[in-house]
């Protein structure tokens, strides 16, 4: 019996009455329930991107480097030399993971682990950026932010060390505005020959379309609507749309899919991944310009008495659509029947470019493909600026005990070691871990391409509050940062954009300065962006997360000599500063963690001089001056330095000196002004390193020299003196200790 | 001569062990798939580590049952070197061929670090190119390493000589603080009674490359190469 769609299911679809009404005139009938269950996740923010198309882009996508463009596929292809490539995208799973955070987190890697090898590419490493409301406290926020942190840790860890991907790092923040509403994005890259390179498109009309992986349920039904809503506090009732995640499974899926790709069997490949079954199918077919039919009563299903309309908007997890040339279904069989993966043949290509949806005989879907992937309205929402941040005057600030405030700043989550985290990463897995999470950037050896890649995500959600465009291209300058001070050259960058409501105007405005920003940054610094994705409605009761636009960015160490990590290694080596001593205190983490105030106007950064920094610290990488590098991020000169001496496996002290006399020692110890960063070399090579920066133009700074078993640090007035093992004990049991509080 | 690398459905560092036995060289190194039934044509099995079957139920619970594991069991009794690693090692105790079991981690939580072991005994075909005492730095990454077994067993261990490896700090000293998932008595490795059947949480597949930070693992694989080659030229 036919369902009449009234406004209120419409409504319930989260479709407007417009949209409604657009279905109709390209349909020139009213669709059914199915039919509106598939519109209503293809045209969701999720899959469609309605609301920031036209913002997205402006994104550079195009280089010399560049061998699959973003939106083309399901992740973006860059050449590694060799005849290798890289496919590397980023995928939130906030929603999810708000609700349930061990399955949200887990499937949120299962998923891009699928978009990645769905490419052909083999993945190899993955990376997590987190934030999360403060963890510190007995309140009951603090409990549940810690029971969010840890699940979610605990979720990624179990998908991704099942299957075998190592964890080489990523990002953790804590600020009050996550509270309720986590991020969790996830970053994976594989590797794949060139000619490996695959395509998500229903070719060839006639070929057989299989159904592959684990048996669809109702768990996740609708979830791309789902994420495409504000969080409230009745979103715990939306728990069935969070999926529960099998890795197992998944190792199975990834592995036969490689073996079957390998065979030359297949003639295009998709994730069921958002929107399931629906955009797998109408996808396949818009690429390939043809059309696909199914037959749901074909599925494999896990739940009895399923209707259409739940088959298709189904989000279990671990299933993929396979289109096979003709003739080889035999052999297709063979592979999935040896990895004991449950599969069915669903239907074929055909050439009317409709997406035909069957259940037995009866026809329940009939809509063109190319309308379903495409032709999701466009929308340009109306933008207003919230009031520009204000620069703090130096003298608002009160002086602080600068002792203090570092021990201070090394025990806050958002800064203090994460090894709590990391350690619970497989990240030595596939045995080509070079550097470890921890350090600027996480480094691996590819075996296969005989390659050393550099990888690091990025992106100081505070900055970017105060002024997202700024702050999205300090995102990109600091990840180019990170990757030259860890000896890589800067390739290319998957973003992704964590914003609260976009039909709220002042939120669209943030959305749009932050794009802007990261499209200038990445033209800058000629890092075309591969991919990524819109996280929207990331909303609390309280109002929107700040803005977070993550970048992840992936470089290539040419030599294996220029490897370089971030703590001094030898008593006796100078230490220097590249780049200003800087003294811009807005929106700084002293400002915050020490005074309580989160405001101000967040550094400026000058291109020019980035760019200058950067290339010198990269030659004299080359030139094998450096002993160590260490970016100036998150509380200043004074954390970088800190870090320098403690987060080696040998702890090393260091003498340094600052400044003036007259000048205030916490400015010159933790304002955040960019384009710096911390460098240790052999004294025999220290001459050569100031002669260098005074040919390149770039500020240099003769700090002082590393050795003994305190940290000292003077202006020529005042002395400060810290414990290295003090420090340590603070930076490395901070979050451990945290976690431990009932 | 040439090794077997047992490929479990879940198996995730079967790639890391044939590139270590590879990068040794002089022998050849397959996989081998678990629903085969023999491993004639080999002369030493590695089951590598990873997550066989899921392991939801319990690490290696399921493995035991693979085709594959009868035969190993009969080569096993027959002599031939068989090492376990991470996983590999759970199955192996699964299975019988190594007494007690590896539990969860004394702090619940999966951990991936580098660790220091102290070699106990070189009477084993993977530890003879080893000195007694000698210190090697390889990675764990479990979350159910914690070995365990009744007392009677323990002292058994001991009084055959049959702990390979033992969890140490740096200079080599057994101390609570090096043991990092509560195993009993630092224990990180043991072998049967008969010497020829390994099994370790430690990874030296993840450790026979300059690039990884440690060669060491490498002299394991180096170990059980010079000796088979030893037998096949008697």
């Amino acid at each position: 019996m036919a369902t009449a769609i009234t406004a209120a299911i419409v409504r319930n679809h989260g479709l407007t009455e417009e949209e409604y009404e657009r279905i109709k005139s390209a349909l020139n009938r009213a669709p059914n329930l199915t039919e509106l269950g598939v519109f209503s996740v293809m045209w969701s923010e999720h899959c469609s991107y309605k609301n920031t198309r036209l913002e997205l882009k402006k994104f550079p996508t195009t280089g010399p480097k560049v061998l699959v463009k973003a939106g083309e596929e399901n992740a973006g292809v860059i050449d590694i030399g060799n005849g290798w490539a890289v496919a590397f995208k980023m995928e939130s799973h906030n929603h999810p993971s708000a609700i349930e955070p061990f399955q949200g987190a887990a499937t949120g890697v299962g998923g891009i682990i699928r978009d990645i090898f769905t490419m052909g590419a083999r993945p190899i490493l993955l990376l997590d950026s987190l934030r999360f409301g403060p963890i510190r406290g007995h309140s009951p926020q603090a409990r549940h932010n810690r029971r969010l942190f840890a699940g979610v840790v605990a979720g990624i860890a179990h998908y991704g060390n099942c299957v075998g991907i190592p964890t080489l790092g990523g990002e953790v923040y804590f600020d009050e505005s996550y509270e309720g509403n986590p991020l969790v994005n996830v970053l994976c890259l594989g590797v794949l020959r060139h000619s490996e390179i695959v395509r998500g498109a229903a070719k060839g009309v006639g070929n057989p379309v299989f159904y592959v992986g684990s048996e669809t349920g109702r768990d996740g039904l609708a979830g791309a609507a789902f994420a495409s809503r504000d969080l409230t506090d009745e979103s715990k009732q939306d728990r069935p749309a969070v999926q529960v995640g099998d890795p197992f499974k998944g190792k199975l899926l990834l592995e036969a899919c490689l073996e079957l790709l390998a065979s030359g069997s297949v003639a295009g490949i998709q994730d069921m991944g958002a929107a399931g079954l629906t955009c797998s199918t109408c996808e396949t077919a818009s690429r390939g310009g043809t059309g696909v039919q199914i037959d749901v009563a074909l599925v494999p299903q896990r739940e009895h008495g399923m209707t259409p309309y739940e088959i298709l908007l189904s989000e279990s997890q671990e299933r993929m659509l396979i289109i096979v040339h003709g003739g080889h279904e035999e052999k297709v069989r063979r592979i999935f029947e040896k990895w004991d993966l449950p599969y069915a043949l669903v239907g074929e290509v055909t050439d009317d470019g409709m997406m035909r949806v069957l259940e037995g005989g009866s026809v329940e879907v009939e809509i063109p493909a190319d309308m379903l992937a495409n032709d999701a309205p466009v929308y340009v929402r109306e933008a207003t600026s919230s009031h520009a941040a204000i620069r703090v005057p130096i003298e608002g600030i009160p002086r602080s005990d600068s002792h203090r405030s570092l021990i201070v700043l090394l025990a806050e989550p958002t800064i203090a070691s994460k090894n709590w985290v990391f350690r619970q990463y497989d990240h030595t897995v596939r045995a080509g871990t070079i550097v470890p999470p921890g350090s600027d950037a996480g480094v691996f050896y590819v075996r296969e391409a005989d390659k050393i890649l550099a990888v690091t995500s990025d992106c100081n959600g505070l900055y970017c509050k105060l002024d997202p465009r700024e702050g999205a291209r300090i995102a990109v300058a600091e990840a180019a940062r990170n990757l030259v001070c860890s000896g890589a050259a800067p390739l290319a960058v998957t973003d992704n954009l964590n914003f609260g409501n976009p039909y709220r105007p002042e939120i669209f405005w943030q959305l749009r300065e932050a794009v802007e920003g990261l499209a200038e940054a990445c033209r800058r610094f000629n890092t075309p962006v591969t991919g990524g994705n819109v996280s929207l409605y990331n909303q609390n009761p309280t109002g929107a997360v700040d803005p977070t636009p993550t970048v992840g960015m992936v470089g290539i160490i040419a030599n294996e000599d220029w490897i370089t990590r971030q703590y001094f290694r030898n008593e006796g080596d100078i230490i220097f500063l590249v780049g200003p001593i800087g003294e811009e205190m807005g929106a700084t983490h002293y400002l915050k963690v020490v005074h309580g105030r989160k405001e101000g106007l967040p550094p400026r950064l000058n291109f020019e001089l980035e760019l200058r920094v950067q290339q010198t610290l990269a030659s004299l990488i080359q030139h094998g001056f450096v002993q160590s590098a260490h970016d100036c991020s998150e509380g200043g000169i004074g954390v970088a330095l800190a870090e320098c001496c403690i987060s080696g496996e040998i702890k090393m002290g260091a003498s340094v000196r600052i400044g003036n006399a007259t000048d205030r020692m916490d400015l010159l110890l933790f304002n955040e002004t960019q384009s710096r960063a911390i460098i240790s070399v052999s004294p025999e090579d220290a001459d050569a390193v100031e002669k260098h920066c005074a040919t390149a133009h770039t500020p240099l700074t003769w700090l002082g020299a590393v050795g003994g078993t305190d940290l000292v640090v003077t202006n020529g007035q005042e002395t400060l003196t810290w414990k290295i093992a003090e420090l340590y004990e603070t930076w490395y049991c901070s979050i451990e200790n945290i976690m431990s509080t009932r | 001569m040439k090794i077997a690398v047992v490929q479990f459905p879940g198996s995730n560092c079967d790639q890391d062990c044939l590139r270590a036995l590879l990068g040794v060289g002089r022998i050849e190194a397959e996989y081998l798939w678990h629903k085969e039934t023999s491993v004639s044509g080999f002369d030493a099995v590695v089951l590598p580590g990873g997550f066989s079957y899921g392991d939801y139920l319990r690490c290696g619970a399921i493995a035991r049952f693979s085709p594959i594991m009868k035969a190993i069991v009969s080569a096993t009794a027959a002599g031939m070197p068989v090492i376990g690693i991470c996983n590999g090692f759970q199955i192996l105790c699964e299975a019988g061929l190594l007494p007690g079991a590896l539990i969860r981690n004394q702090r619940l939580h999966f951990i991936c670090q580098p660790v220091w072991l102290r070699t106990e005994t070189t009477d084993t075909p993977f530890t003879t190119q080893l000195e007694k005492n000698r210190l090697l730095r390889m990675p764990i990454a479990h979350g159910e390493g914690s070995y365990f077994a009744d007392s009677r067993t323990l002292e058994m261990l001991e009084s055959q000589n049959r702990v390979v490896f033992r969890y140490t700090n740096a200079s080599g000293d057994t101390t609570p603080e090096s043991n990092p998932n509560g195993s009993l008595a630092n224990i990180a490795g043991i072998c049967n009674e008969e010497r020829n059947v390994l099994g370790m949480m430690p990874h030296p597949d993840r450790a026979w490359d300059r690039r990884l930070g440690s060669e060491d693992g490498k002299l394991l694989f180096e170990s059980l190469v010079a000796n088979l080659e030893l037998a096949a030229a008697r």
